[in-house]
């Protein structure tokens, strides 16, 4: 039986999900764009994701831009906001942890003249909002802090920092990358200051390919794709609607017994934490208080092992967890996340992802926690000097 | 326009009594490489010069790149085959070939006619003359240069007359086949794949292993080996590759013996899992990436300390090659995109901070009577747990 914990890099989707989306490959195929029947019963799949997910966030259905997913949520956000405000100021504000989907972005502005200030992280990977006070001037145009950093599970302050950042300068949009958090928190913008939200399908037991991008509807962004207007010319490009369609879906039961689905999660990382207490040379990254550390991640470094070799050992016994972040494993990359936290030379190439979803039992954290106690001591013996 | 190659090929031509064994040999490499070729083909043998036939519509761009990764080609001259309808049919032929096939018309040429028919009406001078004439005629701005034309243009009459002025080349070498059979060591590093390449171009026949160590060296990374081997494929045939499990084998190693004679005790075993396999499996030698002085484990002393556990032959076709010569044999085959995938291989996950470079033979036998207890039983079960992966283009 394969236990898998790596719901962060992507999740199964559900079977609702999954039925939902053939019925819009098979039966509903028709362009939202046509004028006939066809197209209008397409259509029809996007205003109801469309009205599944306002109702999620307490937001307005014409404040969701669908996209290709949470990457182009952000890149829109990034870009979007940055192009659209750039004669109100050049300055933007983010945070040395953000996900490359933000980071990347940032860069290119910076390289188009904007000037990006990155706040620090504590160990635990929280940003000091007394910093982002002092960071912000008159010509801030952009704050982006993430709601739950992907490596180590770090929940950010973000409502204070939306607050701190309408108080000095109101004009000054805030994004949140909430890719991590969408679909496990209960998140208001409206209420908590949040202009623009990203939030992609597959982290959410939803499909691939598919993400949305909340834009407070006063809120100025110029597009990033361009060509025939679509979506009120934010986001141009036929809709993916058997992947909107399923996104709606998934959206709407990740929020069915929210707090029910939360204990669960809760129960799971508390078990696993305590599982841990007894592996050797193990320790966990980030925040351990409910706080602060989102109760579907586990960063955990192992002293003297290699992340990599864990990782294929406890794949051997089917459990697949992730080493760093899976976004970019495929090259042996240092974590930003993890140097910014300050973990040190050793643990940076020793450290996995664990994380949960609500399709995890506490007995598969049980045979998780028994591999590790079996493999961690071995795999040390073992190692390059 | 073109509906056959002629097919040059060097090497072949002087090997005397076995000529026609070579032959064979070349065109059953061209008609397996053109099998995924759209069009129908037919590859025939005449007069000392092997022909390529369309024999339906094809795609000319992939037929021609099929063909240049034929080893024992020199040249691929696409060729115009015409009827024998007359001389002024010939000569109004000749020039719309021309036209065709040159729209900057400010170039030298000479003809160069030659008759394997001897009935044709004409001498070879004198279609050479009499076609250089009309072309003139029909392209002011041509010249003739006998001694170093721009275009060679080739008139054969045979049963039919062939046309062709353009020479593409080929690979070189000899049709695999034609040498033996080789077991390679295939690591996924930048050089193996292109000691494979070098070898199977003077046409030996490419097994391959691959020594496999979970959980320290992951299932893409033998993805990327089965990639690779893909990739030589495209030149040397199908392949079949050996995966060994060597994960135990190189942990005894670990424990029992000093960590700087890691690598060499470790390759030692892996030359003679090899070698079992190569006799298992018909190869006459040993095939290895190896480079003098690259590493530690590839000094003078260190290649001798593995050599001397194996009695076939290893050759080393890089042996004298600088890192960047081999980068750009890999560029050329297209082997070196995928080589430098960063997926971890079993010579690096214990390397020591500093291995042997000069390793002494006594003491390497010393530390691998460390071994004896469990060390036989350890590789027979590696070699009976071995996969074999049959790895075609």
């Amino acid at each position: 039986m394969e236990i898998y914990f790596d719901n962060s890099a992507t999740t199964k989707c559900s079977q609702g999900v999954m039925e939902l989306m053939q019925k819009a490959f098979l039966e509903d195929y028709g362009n939202p764009s046509s004028l006939h029947q066809k197209g209008m019963e397409a259509e029809n799949y996007i205003r109801q994701a469309r009205a599944r997910i306002a109702k999620t966030l307490k937001v307005q259905e014409k404040e969701l831009i669908f996209t290709s997913g949470g990457t182009e949520a952000d890149n829109l956000a990034v870009i979007g906001a940055a192009m659209a405000n750039r004669r109100f100021g050049k300055h933007l504000i983010t945070t040395k942890i953000e996900h490359p989907a933000v980071a990347a972005p940032m860069h290119f502005l910076e390289e188009q003249g904007f000037e990006v200030t990155w706040l620090d992280v504590d160990r635990q990977g929280r940003i000091c909002l007394k910093q982002l006070e002092e960071a912000l001037r008159p010509d801030t145009i952009l704050v982006s802090i993430m709601y739950v950093n992907n490596e180590i599970g770090t929940l950010e302050p973000v409502e204070e920092a939306a607050r701190i950042v309408k108080e000095k300068n109101p004009r000054a949009l805030f994004h949140t990358d909430a890719i991590q958090a969408y679909g496990k928190y209960q998140i208001y913008p409206g209420r908590m200051g949040i202009d623009l939200l990203s939030a992609s399908g597959h982290k959410i037991h939803g499909p691939k390919g598919v993400g949305f991008l909340y834009k407070r509807e006063k809120v100025k962004l110029s597009p990033i794709l361009f060509g025939g207007g679509h979506q009120w010319g934010m986001r141009s490009g036929t809709e993916n609607v058997p992947g909107i369609a399923g996104l709606g879906q998934a959206a709407m039961e990740a929020y069915e017994d929210l707090l029910g689905k939360q204990e669960h999660l809760l129960k799971l990382r508390e078990h696993f934490l305590q599982g841990l207490e007894g592996v050797e040379w193990a320790h966990v990254n980030g925040s351990l208080s409910q706080e602060e550390g989102a109760y579907h991640i586990v960063s955990v470094s192992f002293d003297k092992v290699r992340s990599e070799v864990l990782l294929h050992a406890l794949e051997e016994r089917g459990i697949y967890v992730s080493a760093g972040s899976a976004c970019s494993s495929n090259k042996p990359a240092v974590s930003e996340t993890l140097k910014n936290i300050g973990l040190d030379q050793a643990h940076l190439g020793s450290t996995l992802r664990f994380s949960f979803s609500i399709y995890n039992t506490q007995e598969e954290v049980d045979r998780c926690i028994k591999a590790l106690k079996e493999l961690v001591p071995v795999l040390a013996r073992y190692t390059r000097h | 326009m073109f509906q056959a190659f002629l097919i040059k090929y060097g090497e072949i031509g002087i090997k005397g009594k076995n000529r026609h064994l070579f032959e064979d040999a070349l065109m059953q490499q061209i008609k397996y490489a053109l099998k995924p070729v759209e069009g129908e083909f037919k590859v025939s043998k005449e007069q000392g010069r092997v022909y390529v036939e369309a024999l339906s519509e094809f795609d000319y761009e992939e037929a021609v790149a099929s063909l240049e990764r034929v080893f024992g080609i020199v040249g691929i001259c696409p060729a115009v085959l015409l009827e024998d309808q007359g001389f002024d049919k010939l000569c109004q032929d000749v020039v719309s070939y021309l036209d065709a096939c040159y729209p900057d018309k400010h170039k030298t040429f000479k003809v160069h006619a030659r008759r394997a028919r001897k009935d044709y009406p004409m001498e070879s001078m004198e279609i050479n003359a009499k076609l250089g004439e009309k072309i003139l005629q029909a392209f002011p701005e041509m010249k003739v240069d006998v001694h170093e034309p721009e275009i060679l243009l080739n008139i054969e009459i045979r049963q039919k007359i062939n046309l062709y002025s353009q020479v593409i080349p080929g690979p070189g070498g000899m049709p695999v086949g034609t040498s033996g059979k080789g077991m390679l060591l295939l690591s996924g590093g930048i050089d193996s794949p292109v000691a494979g390449y070098m070898i199977a171009k003077r046409g030996v026949k490419i097994d391959a292993v691959y020594f496999h160590a979970p959980p320290y060296t992951s299932e893409r990374a033998k993805q990327k080996v089965v990639d690779l081997a893909k990739l030589v494929a495209r030149y040397s045939g199908p392949i079949y590759l050996k995966v060994v499990n060597f994960t135990d084998i190189q942990l005894y190693i670990y424990e029992k013996c000093p960590h700087e004679e890691l690598t060499i005790i470790m390759r030692r075993y892996m030359m003679k899992i090899a070698e079992h396999f190569a006799r298992e499996t018909g190869s006459m030698g040993l095939i290895t990436g190896e480079s003098i002085g690259q590493v530690a484990s590839q000094t003078m002393q260190s290649l001798a300390a593995t050599n001397e556990v194996c009695t076939m032959p290893v050759y080393r076709p890089l042996i004298g090659f600088d890192k960047q010569e081999i980068i750009d044999v890999a560029e050329r085959i297209g082997t070196y995109e995928t080589s430098i995938l960063p997926y971890e291989d079993c010579c690096t996950i214990f390397v020591a901070k500093h291995p042997v470079t000069k390793p002494n033979l006594k003491m390497i036998r010393r530390s691998e009577q460390k071994l004896a207890e469990k060390i036989d039983e350890m590789v027979q079960a590696a070699i009976e747990t071995a996969e074999t992966i049959i790895v075609r283009e």
